[in-house]
């Protein structure tokens, strides 16, 4: 789960970490009304979404008036920014952030990732903060610091400390990148975060270390010990779809293809997508409905694939293991018949326990289903169907 | 032979009592395997399908010998589970719970330091179908009769496409020696080469088929491993070629986040290592059975 860049600083703060004043904003008012009570000669304006690379796409505007900062927020909520990490749709701006902008000396990278590798959280600094992660990994390489964390004790004093010195901080801005580093840990591992980033992470003239971007991910598997983070999640900030799947605790992904897909597992659901290209067409979606794919569920996939309007026909590819093909197959006629499923073609595709009397039930339904029998003939009969539907 | 488990190793199951390890207690026991103890705390004294319950695992493996354990344990509590197991002396523990937090895991791996390395517990999954030695014993969740006993090694990632591999080779008449699940987490217990090392040595299995997905170093480490160490031909194949960039694909270690973590990238790994990758999902069967031939 992601969260805005205000939270994460809210996380950060209450964490030891400083970060400049600010107020989030609904509307323009609340923007302006901030300001004042802010306080200051010039603010930053910031769309909060959930994405990056705001800057280079308009979302972070700097002002020196109220009158610029209500235009500002005027300008911002309410549209969909669309920055280089969104897709061509953008992300709806509901909430800007309104922050004090004062000059700064040196901007710095610092992050923390959880490491597949290593099972380890990793944290990485630069002197070249500003620009993203992989930019710096590919231009200064190098100058990458990096400081592995022992799970048993946790990041330590001198870890930080060393990396404050190689980021080139004079004493007094050591302690306070010190206090910075290690609050900053604390966020990320008291709160099961998986993703961390402070870019920039600024020096001010009166060295001064202060968090001016910051962006949290957290584990989803954690989300039951984490009320906190549950209660900051923001529904409009991802596809409909994908909301509306996850209440059903199905795993649904919208592509941009014809062929909707309902699967088992999401290995097989995968592989399914690729079989699909494979034979010449293009998957709608990616939809895992789980080991046990009970009527109810397969029901509800039903509903969701179709709602997407793009979709022609629909592939069912079920491995049945502990569930039996029979009661997948009445479930699948069951949702054909109660959700009216017409004018689509629907190739399904059941294998394992009760193979035979799962054909049986789809054949006996009289609806027009198209069954195959192997994953191939699954995704070959679904992209003819697309092509005889066109 | 096979690897893992055979029809004597002695199983335990933790949280025997619960619907879903219940029911998968009686599959595992219908299959042949050798249920020997459960655990559930406050049920110990009782009996569940013949089995003897105790509350702690220790007991349970004092009593009764107990070699391998499998979890059927809420996420929350799973991690306490797994290092019960381990502290208790169980040498081999499949954790088929999905969900357990990241961070749960990266203790668990920690945890599991504490042992020397010649009798550091082995652990398959965490959110996996389990292994299956075909005709023997099974400590897991699948469909046992899909599986035909054989000679080739299987190890996957996702649990249903390891079921459709299976199938392919039973319908092409191949069989398989052991089939282990190692899970669609980002921090999982085993990998691919610590099953590969083992393959290796088992005498039965004359090929092996990997079957990975997005996401992760794993492939590349096992690829780069049986260039240099590995006598048998390995099959591999990677899913996700047609995922988005930065999505979680459903499982929670399926996802595109770095360079090397794609499909395409990691299937090229493979293939520079000389490992045959499958052209497609359809095609597990034929191309171990082309492999086989011409071994």
């Amino acid at each position: 789960m992601d969260v805005h860049e205000y939270q994460a600083k809210e996380i950060l703060a209450s964490h030891g970490v400083d970060v400049p004043p600010g107020t989030v904003a609904f509307s323009p008012d609340q923007a302006v009304y901030a300001a004042t009570e802010l306080g200051g000669s010039h603010w930053v304006v910031k769309a909060q979404i959930h994405a990056g690379a705001r800057g280079k796409a308009g979302g972070v505007k700097l002002c020196r008036t109220y009158h610029e900062v209500q235009q500002a927020a005027r300008d911002l909520l309410g549209k969909r920014l669309v920055t280089s990490q969104t897709g061509p749709e953008g992300k709806p701006v509901q909430r800007v952030y309104v922050e004090v902008a004062d000059p700064f000396e040196r901007e710095i990278y610092l992050g923390y990732v959880l490491d597949r590798k290593l099972e380890r959280v990793r944290v990485i600094a630069s002197k070249h903060g500003g620009m993203d992660i992989e930019e710096i990994a590919k231009n200064t390489p190098d100058e990458l610091l990096q400081v592995i964390v022992e799970p048993a004790v946790g990041l330590q004093q001198f870890q930080a400390r060393e990396l404050a010195f190689q980021l080139g901080l004079n004493i007094k801005q050591v302690s306070r990148a010190v206090k910075t580093i290690m609050g900053a840990y604390r966020a990320f591992r008291d709160n099961d975060a998986t993703m961390l980033e402070i870019n920039p992470l600024v020096v001010t003239k009166d060295d001064k270390v202060l968090a001016l971007d910051a962006k949290m991910s957290f584990d989803d598997n954690a989300l039951f010990r984490r009320h906190n983070i549950v209660d900051m999640n923001d529904p409009s900030q991802s596809d409909p779809r994908e909301a509306q799947a996850s209440e059903h605790s199905l795993n649904y992904i919208g592509l941009d293809g014809e062929i909707g897909c309902i699967v088992n597992g999401a290995g097989l659901a995968m592989a399914t997508m690729d079989m699909i290209k494979h034979a010449g067409g293009n998957p709608a979606n990616f939809l895992d409905v789980g080991g046990g794919a009970s009527p109810e569920r397969v029901a509800t996939a039903f509903r969701l694939v179709l709602s997407d309007r793009r979709v022609k026909v629909v592939l069912v590819n079920i491995f049945a293991g502990i569930n039996r093909c029979d009661w997948v197959a009445q479930g699948v006629v069951d949702a054909v018949r109660a959700e009216k499923i017409e004018g689509v073609p629907l190739v399904v595709r059941l294998a394992g326990t009760n193979v035979e009397a799962g054909k049986k039930i789809i054949a006996e339904s009289g609806i027009p289903i198209i069954q195959a029998d192997t994953l191939a003939e699954a995704a070959e009969k679904a992209v003819a169907a697309y092509q005889g539907a066109k | 032979m096979s690897i893992l488990i055979d029809e004597k190793t002695p199983i335990l199951v933790q949280g025997i009592t619960g619907d879903k390890g219940s029911f998968h207690t009686k599959e595992m026991i219908d299959y042949g395997s050798n249920v020997v103890a459960g655990v559930t705390p406050g049920k110990g004294g009782k009996t569940h399908h013949g089995v003897p319950v105790f509350n702690t695992v220790r007991e349970a493996v004092r009593e009764t010998g107990a070699q391998a354990s499998i979890t059927f344990v809420a996420p929350a509590f799973c991690a306490d589970a797994i290092m019960e197991a381990a502290d208790s002396g169980v040498r081999l523990i499949c954790s088929i719970t999905d969900g357990i937090p990241a961070q749960d895991m990266m203790r668990v791996k920690r945890y599991f330091l504490r042992f020397p390395k010649d009798r550091r517990p082995m652990l398959v999954g965490p959110n996996c179908a389990g292994i299956i030695s075909p005709g023997k014993a099974m400590l897991g969740i699948m469909p046992g009769h899909i599986y035909k006993q054989g000679p080739v090694g299987l190890i996957s990632r996702s649990g249903t496409l390891g079921y459709e591999a299976a199938s392919q080779l039973k319908a092409l008449g191949l069989g398989i020696s052991t089939s282990v699940g190692i899970g669609g987490d980002p921090i999982n217990g085993s990998s691919f080469l610590d099953h590969l090392v083992l393959f290796d040595k088992d005498p039965e299995t004359e090929a092996v088929l990997i079957i990975g997905e997005i996401g992760g170093p794993q492939e590349a480490e096992a690829s780069a491993w049986i260039k240099e160490n590995f006598s048998k031909p390995v099959i591999g194949f990677v899913a996700g070629l047609t995922a988005p960039k930065g999505r979680r694909m459903g499982h929670a270690g399926a996802i595109i986040s770095a360079s090397g973590d794609s499909a395409a990238e990691k299937t090229e790994i493979m293939k520079s290592y000389g490992l045959t990758v499958a052209p497609s999902p359809a095609e597990f069967g034929s191309t171990v059975a082309k492999v086989l031939q011409s071994a």
